[in-house]
């Protein structure tokens, strides 16, 4: 890029690409800014009228919407806190050298490979089913009664599926962060009367902190939009207890037919998630610099 | 203090025996170096003592204390790592200060003897930044300062000059001198470099494939070699071994003879070769020449005014006084 020619002629070889990005968004959001001031029902075809801000106001008023928006959270919070964790832990007992190493490593990262649809399907009625899952046999090899979690607990469940699929994630990269760390940066902190603690303390985790901010916002990319997990175990319910943001907005359109209000219930995901987006990177989107 | 003692100390990886045993006694206050071709187990040697390997076999002892079975941090030793190993998400000032932070120091003691090490060692203006805004000069002198505030019994150096550039080497090296004049502490030193090693040492340790091969003062080394190899490692350039017929004038199944010690002459001498290579210093020329009589290339140093070129005939003379001799086993005959 070092003449006038030569960066002219760049500017003309990326265009192509950058139009083709720019309409396949600037589409599908105009469009669905348009519909959101509509008052489009796909149960009464032809009858669009221009419906100002109702769209909005319905949908923001909707007590299920505080719901979702709390889901929501609670459902990316949740999962990024077991991921990480769980990811560090596991990161750490991988590292140690073992027999049959490479299998397991490929072993724990199974369960990212496996589709969301049929991972939720296998935890709803093999692990969490009360009467012929996992969970219900080892209560009742202990005498107790069986937990039905999607129905009593099903923000819980829901979290604790997205966490086993997103866990493998974590966990290779922060081993692969984790066996980056110079050997003679431990020696010297056993050296200097580091026990193990103090060396992960001291050492580990801040050698792993850029690892994790990008563990962080990659996954809260995913997280905010956690779908098929929902709709085939809980279908958001009981009630709304399980419905977050998304599935809040696939309700209003194709179980309501409201389209109009759907896709004002979209544009104001798409604000949330700039939201988040915006105070995350001004949270931890200084260790990424450093 | 810090008196060291090893004794029938092994270390076996697999079925190779990397130091197969070495006996060798430390005294306090002693600047010790290790030097040694590569893979001779010098660093081994080093990480044993440190305790960051367990050792195969025999005992190390620390001040009188059998200290075989301690961990790393209660032998009361400091290391300066070859990649200095400064912790990099830390300022100067915590990493020096990290051991003592390790050992629960008080925070007024600990900021004491932190500003201590660094005024020793300049580093006063640069407490606050990180290790990778220093230049490699001055990343070793945190990680030295990191090794003299715990005030150690002896002080352990893994290559600790390999990555400075020349220049810097020179003054790093003089710098650890100093300091070793300073603090009259026990220093352990490794290296491949027998310049550093005959420059810094009180006493040198020439190991060659997990073996002593001989211990003993620079000079001792450098005129009493107890065999070949040692003949071969100390003093730069190298010393001209010859065997053959050319030995036997001297009653040696080999003999060694270095640069510096032979006489030149463009008239008589005991050798007549052409001189190959004229590589001139300015204060001295080191002539590579080709000796007649099957003796092959010899290295001799003469003064830098000596005038001679590529193709000229030269006269050598072994000083009879310095010439070394070894038997067919390459041990020293004296």
């Amino acid at each position: 890029m070092a003449t006038l020619h030569t960066r002219s002629a760049a500017r003309l070889m990326i265009a192509p690409s950058v139009l083709l990005l720019l309409a396949w968004m600037i589409v599908p959001l105009a469009m669905t800014i348009y519909f959101s001031f509509l008052r489009y029902n796909l149960l009464m075809p032809g009858m669009e009228e221009f419906a100002g801000f109702s769209n909005y106001s319905y949908f923001l008023t909707d007590p299920a919407f505080f719901q979702a928006i709390f889901n929501t959270l609670a459902i990316v919070l949740g999962v990024l806190f077991i991921t990480v964790v769980g990811g560090i832990a596991l990161a750490l007992l991988l590292d140690q050298p073992m027999f049959g190493q490479g299998i397991v490593r490929i072993l724990v990262i199974a369960p990212f490979l496996i589709m969301p649809t049929v991972a939720a399907l296998v935890w709803k009625n093999m692990f969490m089913n009360p009467v012929n899952g996992l969970f219900a046999w080892v209560a009742k090899l202990f005498g107790l009664q069986p937990f039905d979690f999607l129905a009593n607990a099903p923000l819980m469940s829901v979290i604790l599926i997205v966490a086993w699929q997103w866990l493998p994630f974590a966990t290779l990269i922060l081993l692969t962060a984790l066996q980056s760390l110079d050997e003679e940066q431990k020696e010297a902190a056993q050296m200097d009367g580091a026990g193990a603690w103090s060396r992960f303390i001291y050492l580990v985790l801040p050698h792993l902190s850029r690892a994790i901010t990008v563990v962080i916002l990659i996954q809260t990319i995913f997280l905010l939009s956690v779908f098929a997990e929902i709709l085939v175990t809980t279908n958001g319910g009981p009630g709304t207890q399980s419905t977050n943001l998304t599935f809040l907005v696939y309700a209003q359109a194709l179980l309501q037919f409201d389209v109009g209000g759907a896709s004002a219930g979209g544009i104001i995901a798409v604000i949330l998630a700039n939201i988040v987006a915006f105070f995350l990177m001004r949270m931890i989107g200084k260790t990424l610099e450093a | 203090m810090g008196s060291i003692t090893l004794s029938k100390v092994s270390k076996v990886f697999g079925a190779h025996a990397v130091i197969p045993s070495i006996d060798l006694d430390i005294n306090n206050g002693e600047f010790v170096v290790f030097v040694g071709p590569s893979g001779c187990g010098k660093s081994t040697l080093l990480r044993l003592i440190a305790g960051l390997e367990d050792v195969s076999d025999g005992d190390i002892v620390i001040d009188g204390k059998n200290a075989t079975e301690l961990p790393p941090a209660q032998r009361g030793l400091s290391m300066v790592f070859q990649s200095y190993a400064l912790y990099p998400h830390m300022s100067v000032r915590s990493n020096i200060a990290f051991p003592l932070k390790m050992a629960g120091e008080d925070k007024a003691v600990i900021d004491k003897k932190v500003s201590d090490a660094a005024r020793v060692l300049n580093l006063t203006d640069y407490l606050d930044r990180k290790p990778r805004q220093l230049s490699g000069g001055q990343r070793q002198r945190v990680a030295i300062g990191r090794a003299i505030v715990r005030q150690p019994k002896a002080f352990l150096f893994d290559e600790p000059l390999s990555n400075l550039d020349a220049a810097l080497r020179v003054n790093m090296r003089l710098e650890i001198s100093q300091l070793h004049q300073d603090l009259k502490t026990t220093m352990i030193y490794v290296t491949h470099d027998q310049v550093e090693a005959m420059t810094m040492a009180d006493k040198i340790v020439v190991l060659n494939r997990g073996r002593i091969e001989q211990v003993g003062s620079p000079l001792d080394l450098y005129h009493k070699p107890d065999n070949l190899f040692v003949a071969g490692f100390i003093g730069s350039p190298r010393m001209n071994i010859v065997s053959g017929s050319a030995a036997s004038a001297y009653q040696a199944h080999t003999m060694g003879i270095r640069p510096e010690h032979l006489v030149l002459s463009k008239e008589s001498g005991a050798w007549q070769g052409t001189v190959g290579v004229a590589e001139h210093l300015g204060s001295d020329t080191f002539l590579h020449v080709n000796v007649d009589d099957g003796i092959g290339t010899v290295t001799a140093r003469v003064s830098g005014d000596f005038a001679v070129t590529h193709g000229d005939r030269v006269f050598l003379t072994p000083d009879p006084q310095r010439v070394h001799r070894f038997d067919d086993k390459g041990l020293a005959v004296r």
